[in-house]
């Protein structure tokens, strides 16, 4: 018997003429409503016990309507959803707490709102407690946590309990690395255990990582599902608007309009400005996403307003939490020096093989005295770009900063 | 309907320590806790027993005992408290929970089940400081407060009725939930609590023996203020049927309104 069928599945909202007609429909008259709208709809899969299912979409695609049905939290309009297992859902994080009562207090509330009777809930506590991880906060009202802390109780409460199918709303993107850390470890521990993930998630990498098959859907229609892998490359073609032409990963480049560094700082003492800072593609072509070990360069222009004599120029490429990857200036490149007069433009480009771990990467760019003692800039843009770097063939590392290019043989002496 | 009382029972553990919690956070930081769920409903009736029979010395016509208006007022009072605050309390229970109920799968009978808990909780306090004060003042009732118990139960089953219906219409039209308070205040003047049903012209008295509130009113003051077990004859029948059927369709309302609710909030 499989674990979870579901069948023509559709949602849909109705309004009606008046709200009176919704009442008289509770009593059994026929009512047509006045407009319906499907957000979801036909529907169909089935999942056998074991497979992780990552849930992908666009913002609005009907993805948590879909896993609201099968959670039992929003009714379908059509269809079925037939599931053969005890079921939980973490949909939001922190659900049902309240902030006057201590944590204690809120995992047994909490797990009481699961249907988990008192001597299940105390067996669990130890587990709970020491997943929460927060000491003695764990006895002292909620309302004197971090927003991490509760983050912390309130995963630990929704995974405590072994369940066949566990449904997890992009609600992991709280709290610090670390945590975030073990909530994975947390989740990866639950499949390797027989539970069946349902996971939704905008980072692709993660759905391939923890996820064995995937479900794409768009515009409230299931497009695909199948292999995790193969999904994830065909949605992130359809985000990203790739034709079929494109096919071979090496040379796809992309564009994300929604990576912009919001957090620039720029100084100098004005002889000079940086201007138009654009990343490319190896075939010069503008992008922003690039598979780790593609070529990809990072090009600005220099105005300058004021004579300088051979000015450097540099650049940065740093992690999202500030450490720095690999900086280098002209001079180190031992490129030819000229001369700037007031008024001229200098085109500057540095070219890179991305061998980077897949996640985002931040841009300094700036152009200063040859002294280098002399530590002032003519001009420097701080975290002046972001691009992503996802992982393609031709990644070897997971975590980390570099890709070494890592090979593996394993033999016998 | 079988499954509704079904899943209140699974999830009982769950209603009482809902209530429970709901105690706790009321008193949480204050120094007295649970005490003031005494003080408040004991100050609340030592004042009207003793500004209204001492200081106004306010009689009950027919009736000689200085105590009594008093008595009959805290009696009338105790059954009016426990309908209007399960009225009310079910007007907003889905409004106000509509995130929980988005994002959690439980039986959504268990809300009504715990707003009705703690409101008896609270009627008992009420109760058991009024008995406290009529002892004091050597009015104890006696036997007949075993009477009330079935008062009691036609009173709970009409408040629920009325709030589940009042409470599902809210999450549609929200007027209700403006409108309802309104209506209470209306109601607490057309049931003889303040006054009594002794008072009132005779041409209004039919308008106010068609209210269904009066009926248990009156068992009240007779068995708090009068000591004699309430009167039981047709009306009294019709009563029971009648709050039987309100609590019926208040849970039918409930049920068949249940899926489209989380579609509204």
């Amino acid at each position: 018997m499989s674990l979870l069928v579901v069948q023509n599945l559709g949602k849909s909202y109705r309004t009606y003429h008046s709200e009176w007609q919704r009442f008289a429909r509770w009593f059994g008259v026929s009512v047509t409503p006045r407009s319906e709208q499907w957000v979801l709809r036909n529907i169909d899969f089935t999942i056998e016990s074991g497979e992780s299912i990552g849930v992908l979409g666009k913002n609005g695609a009907g993805k948590s309507t879909l896993l609201k049905m099968i959670a039992g939290t929003v009714q379908p309009s059509e269809g079925t959803v037939q599931l053969n297992g005890r079921i939980a859902a973490i949909l939001e994080l922190g659900m049902g707490f309240n902030p006057e009562l201590t944590g204690r207090q809120n995992v047994m509330h909490a797990a009481g709102l699961m249907g988990y009777s008192k001597v299940d809930i105390e067996n669990a506590m130890p587990d709970i407690q020491a997943f929460s991880d927060i000491e003695e906060y764990f006895d002292l009202p909620v309302r004197t946590y971090s927003s991490g802390m509760q983050s912390r109780v309130s995963f630990a409460v929704a995974t405590a309990f072994k369940t066949d199918i566990l449904i997890v709303d992009e609600s992991l993107a709280v709290g610090d690395a670390a945590f975030q850390r073990k909530c994975f470890r947390r989740l990866e521990g639950l499949i390797a255990q027989g539970t069946t993930l349902l996971f939704v998630s905008h980072d692709i990498d993660s759905v391939k990582k923890i996820c064995k098959k995937a479900l794409f859907i768009d515009h409230g229609r299931l497009v695909e599902f199948g292999d995790a892998k193969k999904v994830c490359d065909h949605y992130e073609k359809a985000l990203f608007g790739k034709s079929d032409k494109q096919k071979d990963q090496k040379h796809v480049v992309l564009l994300d309009a929604t990576l912009k560094s919001d957090c620039e700082v720029s100084y100098g003492d004005g002889r000079g400005t940086i201007a138009n800072i654009v990343l490319a593609g190896a075939e010069g072509d503008q992008a922003n996403v690039f598979r780790s070990n593609e070529d990809m360069s990072i090009e600005y222009d220099v105005q300058f307003h004021e004579a300088v004599r051979s000015p450097v120029f540099t650049c940065m490429i740093k992690t999202k939490e500030g450490i720095a990857v690999s900086g280098t200036d002209s001079t180190f490149l031992e490129a030819e020096v000229v001369d700037a007069s007031p008024g001229d433009v200098l085109k500057v480009k540095f070219s890179f093989s991305a061998a980077l771990v897949p996640g985002f990467y931040y841009v300094n760019c700036g152009v200063r005295d040859a002294d280098a003692s002399e530590a002032g800039f003519i001009h420097r843009r701080v975290d002046a770009a972001i691009f992503k770097v996802v992982s393609g063939d031709d990644t070897t590392a997971l975590v980390g900063v570099a890709d070494l290019q890592a090979r593996l043989e394993v033999s016998t002496p | 309907m079988y499954s509704l009382f079904k899943s209140l029972w699974q999830y009982r553990n769950f209603i009482f320590s809902s209530i429970s919690n709901e105690f706790a956070v009321r008193f949480a930081r204050s120094k007295l806790g649970g005490l003031w769920m005494i003080i408040h409903p004991l100050s609340q009736v030592a004042i009207y027993a003793l500004i209204l029979s001492n200081v106004l010395t306010a009689k009950l016509p027919g009736v000689n005992n200085k105590y009594a208006y008093a008595i009959y007022l805290l009696a009338g009072m105790l059954a009016w408290s426990l309908f209007s605050e399960i009225v009310t309390r079910c007007l907003t229970l889905f409004t106000e929970q509509g995130n929980l109920m988005k994002k959690m799968r439980f039986p959504r009978v268990t809300l009504p089940a715990i707003a009705i808990g703690s409101s008896l909780i609270n009627n008992a306090l009420l109760f058991t400081a009024i008995l406290f004060v009529l002892a004091c003042l050597g009015q104890w009732p006696g036997m007949e407060l075993f009477a009330l118990i079935p008062l009691y139960a036609v009173l709970i089953a009409m408040a629920v009725g009325v709030g589940l219906v009042f409470g599902v219409l809210n999450v549609f039209v929200r007027d209700v939930g403006q409108v309802v308070p309104i209506f209470l205040q209306v109601f607490f003047w057309f049931t003889p609590i303040v006054y009594p049903v002794s008072i009132i012209p005779v041409e209004l008295k039919q308008l106010v023996l068609l209210n269904p509130l009066y009926m248990i009113v009156g068992g009240f003051h007779n068995v708090l203020a009068y000591q004699q077990l309430p009167e039981i004859d047709s009306t009294m029948i019709v009563l029971v049927v009648l709050s039987g059927l309100l609590m019926f369709l208040g849970l039918f309302i409930f049920r068949r309104a249940a899926p489209e609710m989380v579609d509204s909030l």
